[in-house]
């Protein structure tokens, strides 16, 4: 999948020149980056680099504040939409840190995502059925829709809920932050394992934001990016990767600051 | 607190001192006391200044049928057995009631539907009331008060729970907006004892209720629960004291509100006191508000004294904040628009103490006006 110029079905995202600030601290310096359909961009740094800070600036996190650029899907500017709107326009993003919302129950949730991004409430039969197939695909128990959003949940069940929600919205595109940190092997092959069928049709892109390549052995990425200093420092095929887990950050690091 | 009838010490905390049947006992409260400083008193409409009775509210009883209610005069010797007033309104109520509703339920008798009290003020001016509940030994029985119209109302309510009975308690304050309720729950638990009581006010322009327990044996059970929903203008204060005077009894408090709006405000008072003699004390309480709006005021104090070193458990904590961006956050992201995600956060907050409402169709209910509030 490396010709990216053949024309698919499918949404583009595009991020130019995008700049965002934390509490008036620049962050992101500048980063360009364009995920097409059928795409995985995996992006790779060291931890404070400014990963998480992409990723909740394209969803529209209340505390990032863009001072420059423009993120575009299919053409329409996503920051000068709210939170919702962006998610309901066939964004999604899976938070390194999912939150917990006591007394919002996984089920009650999930119907109203379900029902704010189709435009319509799903037919309670099928949304069961879904529901119940997503949960078994991930081996998520039954009983886990009765709890509360991510409350008391283990750090591998609240990156399986991600993953839930992400097959259950079908997006356009995807942002995984980090959804690999904190999984044993076979929730990371059970999780990975959701990632795939979600891209499988071809008509959606990734932007997988990691640390660490281990889950790239099995979500296979097109494009790898090292994020540094709050930029894009470089760029390549999965061979990248390997790069990176034999060098490691740290000539990446110094060369941006 | 009629805590103090028998021995007639003075408390060892200084948060009840006094106690008495005697108004004049009560100096007209200036607003500087302790136990006044929250309440805005110029909206009491004389509560506290002696405003004669002149009947305005009228009181309905539709009760289960192994129940008895009767109607008596000052002089039953029942009434004031389990409370002495602690405050000058409260006093006051105690001085001016003409009739009394007395509710017993039978030694082990189980009631088989709620018993239901309704208030419904009328608008005429200042009245007084006082409702004795009595469960005798292994009784069980759910009793709801309701409280609805225009009223200025002050009145005292008994709960007499007899040796290993149950009692649960739904008080709903939904007055009309410009309601005044000066209201004292008093629960005195014998030995294995169990009360329940969930108090849901929404309604009124000033509503000040304080719900307190006493034990008279081990192994008493007390649950007290309350939710409110404060709209602009409105002062809605809640004052609970649980008094653990005998060894290995049990008490949780949660208290939890939302407001919104321009000048509401909310009170909570939490005393808890541990006597020296009440070991194997296990308490909690907590109080949380969540601030909707700007404008909107919440008073949390938690008071936990305790005089023994021999508790199963004891702790406390109070917080009232704005919704939590974060909570708003995650649900839009999921394509929910900030309304749905503001409704959904705040029911949430409220969820776990709904569900403490055992009877399906009177937690609906409260559920439903919940709802209500959340759409204004
Ligand atoms: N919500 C925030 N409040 C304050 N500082 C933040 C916040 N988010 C990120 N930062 C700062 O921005 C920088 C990048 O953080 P982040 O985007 O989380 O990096 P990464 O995800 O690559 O580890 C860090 O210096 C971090 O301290
Ligand atoms: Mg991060």
């Amino acid at each position: 999948m490396s010709d990216s110029s053949r024309v698919r079905p499918g949404s583009t995202l595009e991020i130019r020149d995008l700049h965002v600030a934390v509490d008036d601290k620049e962050i992101l310096r500048g980063v360009n980056l364009t995920v097409r359909a059928g795409e995985t961009h995996a992006i790779m740094g060291p931890n404070g680099s400014g990963k998480s800070t992409l990723a909740y600036a394209i969803a529209g996190h209340p505390k990032y504040t863009v001072t420059g650029g423009q993120v575009l899907l299919d053409g329409v500017d996503l920051l000068e939409l709210s939170v919702d709107e962006r998610a309901r326009a066939g964004l999604f993003l899976a938070m390194q840190y999912p939150v917990e919302v006591p007394g919002v129950s996984v089920s009650n949730f999930l119907r109203s995502a379900v029902t704010a991004v189709r435009g319509e409430a799903p037919k309670l039969r099928e949304f069961a059925k879904d529901l119940k197939s997503g949960m078994d695909a991930l081996s998520i128990d039954a009983a886990f829709a009765q709890r509360n959003l991510n409350e008391g949940f283990s750090g591998g069940e609240k990156k399986r809920h991600e993953i839930l929600q992400l097959e259950l919205l079908k997006p356009k595109i995807a942002v995984l932050d980090e959804t690999d940190s904190g999984l044993d092997v076979d929730a990371l092959r059970v999780v990975s394992e959701g990632i795939n069928r979600f891209r499988s049709t071809g008509e959606t892109g990734v932007l997988l934001i990691t640390h660490y390549t281990r889950i790239l052995r099995y979500v296979k990425p097109d494009f790898v990016h090292v994020f540094a200093g709050g930029r894009i420092v470089e760029q390549g095929g999965p061979e990248l990767a390997d790069k990176l887990e034999a060098e490691g950050y740290e000539a990446y690091v110094k060369a941006s600051a | 607190m009629g805590l103090e009838t028998a021995s007639q010490t003075k408390p060892l905390s200084t948060l009840h001192e006094k106690a008495s049947f005697d108004v004049a006992d009560f100096p007209v409260p200036t607003g500087r006391e302790e136990e006044w400083r929250f309440t805005p008193l110029s909206r009491l409409k004389g509560l506290h200044t002696g405003a004669a009775a002149s009947g305005g509210v009228v009181v309905r009883v539709d009760a289960a049928p192994e129940v008895t209610v009767e109607t008596v005069g000052r002089d039953d010797e029942r009434l004031g057995r389990a409370y002495v007033p602690a405050d000058r309104v409260s006093a006051q109520a105690y001085s001016s009631f003409e009739k009394a509703t007395v509710i017993t339920v039978p030694r082990e008798a189980v009631a088989s539907a709620p018993t239901v009290v309704t208030v419904t003020g009328s608008g005429d001016g200042a009245a007084y009331g006082h409702t004795l509940v009595r469960l005798e030994p292994m009784a069980e029985a759910v009793v709801v008060l309701e409280h609805q119209g225009s009223a200025v109302y002050a009145d005292n309510v008994e709960f007499v729970v007899g040796e290993g009975a149950t009692l649960k308690v739904v008080s709903l304050q939904e007055w009309d907006d410009d309601a005044v309720h000066v209201s004292h729950h008093h629960a005195l638990l014998a030995k294995d004892a169990t009360f329940r009581s969930f108090v849901v006010t929404l309604g009124g322009d000033l509503v000040r209720l304080s719900p307190s327990v006493s034990y008279e044996g081990p192994g008493g059970d007390a649950d007290l629960t309350g939710l409110y929903f404060v709209d602009a203008g409105q002062h809605l204060e809640h004052r609970l004291l649980v008094d653990h005077s005998t060894p290995n009894c049990r008490s949780n408090v949660v208290y939890k509100g939302a407001l919104q709006g321009e000048d509401a405000h909310a009170v909570w008072i939490g005393d808890v006191i541990i006597r020296v003699e009440a070991e194997g004390t296990d308490t909690y309480e907590l109080n949380r508000n969540l601030l909707l709006t700007d404008g909107a005021r919440a008073d949390s104090v938690p008071n936990l004294e305790i005089l023994t070193g021999e508790v199963a458990g004891a702790g406390h904590a109070s917080a009232s904040g704005r919704l939590d961006d974060e909570h708003i956050f995650y649900l839009q992201a999921r394509g929910i628009p900030f309304e749905e995600a503001r409704r959904l956060v705040i029911r949430g907050f409220f969820k776990q103490l709904l569900e403490k409402i055992e009877l399906d169709e009177l937690r609906q209910r409260v559920f439903a006006k919940v709802e209500a509030e959340l759409e204004k």
